[in-house]
């Protein structure tokens, strides 16, 4: 029954898998290729890279994907509602624990401990980031650094800071910007 | 239409078009979930919205998906976790979903991947515009314990690659000795 080998996959996968997406890449492989063999190797690497070119979670990605490669549509829904059930109960008891014993001293404490760190965590996202996208190999790159990436970083920075557009326009704009300075580049060199 | 109703209805379209545009894991989607319900329509505390980063990057799944839960339960209760759940996964199951089945074609498009390189650069200029709103808000409090916590936590994750849950479970108990006592004395 693939519906139920979809969801149960899964499942594990939501359950068992900290930390996001890179931390369940390799458990993903695993319930795909060796355990089912729903997919070679070599397409899930492609799978990896559509990750890479769409939103949302790269598990979430991987259950729509296989599920709607192994089964269409339906299959898409049950692997994804597999992949977010364990996450769902989980977090939900959180958030009820959080609402009733957040004034707690020890609880409070702890979360004040805590908040300094999510932002170097956020930061770290920034940092890593930075060096996949101002160092990649592109039709921009001046000496191994892509100029058009640290151009469009530096004047979306200032444009959020100063006049507070929204990030969703200014994600989009620098996407554009980007798909015409690539090509132009691209022709020209 | 009732006030309830129409908050769901808000968080419902907020979360959708926030999922649209993580491009980038789950710092990406935090990021812009404070930008929205922080800084815009004030429906949350920015120390709430950094509790719910260290929860959601603590618990098991996506930590798009858990920080969904999160807001949606904060801002409308177990009708805003379904609402912000759906609104959150609807856009990369119907894409995937299409996309699987002209892969082989899309995985070619090389405008794609041109303009992802443009949107990243984009994206982490968000994350920085919000780092640097966090960091002025530690900068106020000061305490120099918050501001080496936040330079050791990134260099810690960034250079080392230290896995987050030992740093959450290290600054944790490090704010109840600091802090346990002195919040019962209040």
């Amino acid at each position: 029954m693939i519906y139920l080998e979809l969801f149960w996959s899964f499942f594990q996968i939501g359950l068992f898998s900290f930390g996001g997406g890179y931390a369940a890449l390799p458990m993903i492989e695993k319930q795909v290729i060796d355990t089912h063999g729903w997919m070679t190797a070599a397409e899930f690497t492609d799978l990896i890279t559509i990750s890479q070119m769409t939103p949302g979670p790269i598990a979430v990605n991987s259950a729509s994907f296989i599920g709607a490669r192994m089964a269409g549509i339906p299959g898409a829904l049950v692997a994804t509602l597999g992949n977010i059930i364990p996450s769902c109960v989980i977090v939900m008891l959180l958030a009820w624990l959080y609402r009733k014993y957040s004034s707690l001293s020890v609880i409070n404490g702890a979360l004040r401990g805590l908040r300094p760190a999510v932002v170097g965590m956020i930061a770290s996202a920034a940092v890593t980031m930075i060096g996949s996208s101002w160092f990649a190999e592109t039709a921009a790159s001046i000496g191994g650094v892509d100029v058009l990436a640290v151009a469009l970083f530096a004047a979306a920075f200032v444009v959020l800071r100063k006049w507070k557009l929204s990030p969703i326009l200014v994600m989009s704009g620098a996407g554009v910007l980007g798909l015409v300075g690539y090509v132009v580049l691209g022709a020209v060199r | 239409m009732s006030e309830k109703l129409k908050r769901c209805l808000l968080l419902f379209l907020y979360t959708m078009r926030i999922s649209a545009f993580t491009f980038g894991g789950g710092y990406v989607i935090v990021s812009l979930m404070k930008k929205q319900f922080v800084d815009k329509l004030g429906w949350l505390a920015e120390e709430e919205m950094l509790d719910y980063t260290a929860l959601a990057q603590s618990s098991p799944g996506p930590i798009a998906v858990n920080a969904a839960i999160l807001v949606g339960y904060r801002i409308s209760g177990v009708p805003g976790v379904f609402t912000s759940i759906i609104g959150t996964i609807l856009p990369p199951l119907v894409l995937l979903t299409a996309i699987s089945f002209v892969y082989e074609a899309f995985i070619q498009i090389e405008a794609i991947r041109y303009l992802l390189l443009g949107m990243q650069a984009g994206v982490i200029a968000v994350i920085c515009d919000v780092v640097c709103g966090l960091c002025r808000s530690i900068w106020r409090e000061g305490r120099w314990i918050a501001i080496i916590t936040a330079a050791a936590a990134l260099i810690l994750v960034a250079v080392f690659s230290v896995n987050v849950i030992l740093i959450v479970l290290a600054c944790a108990l490090l704010g109840i000795l600091l802090y346990g006592k002195e919040d019962r004395a209040k």
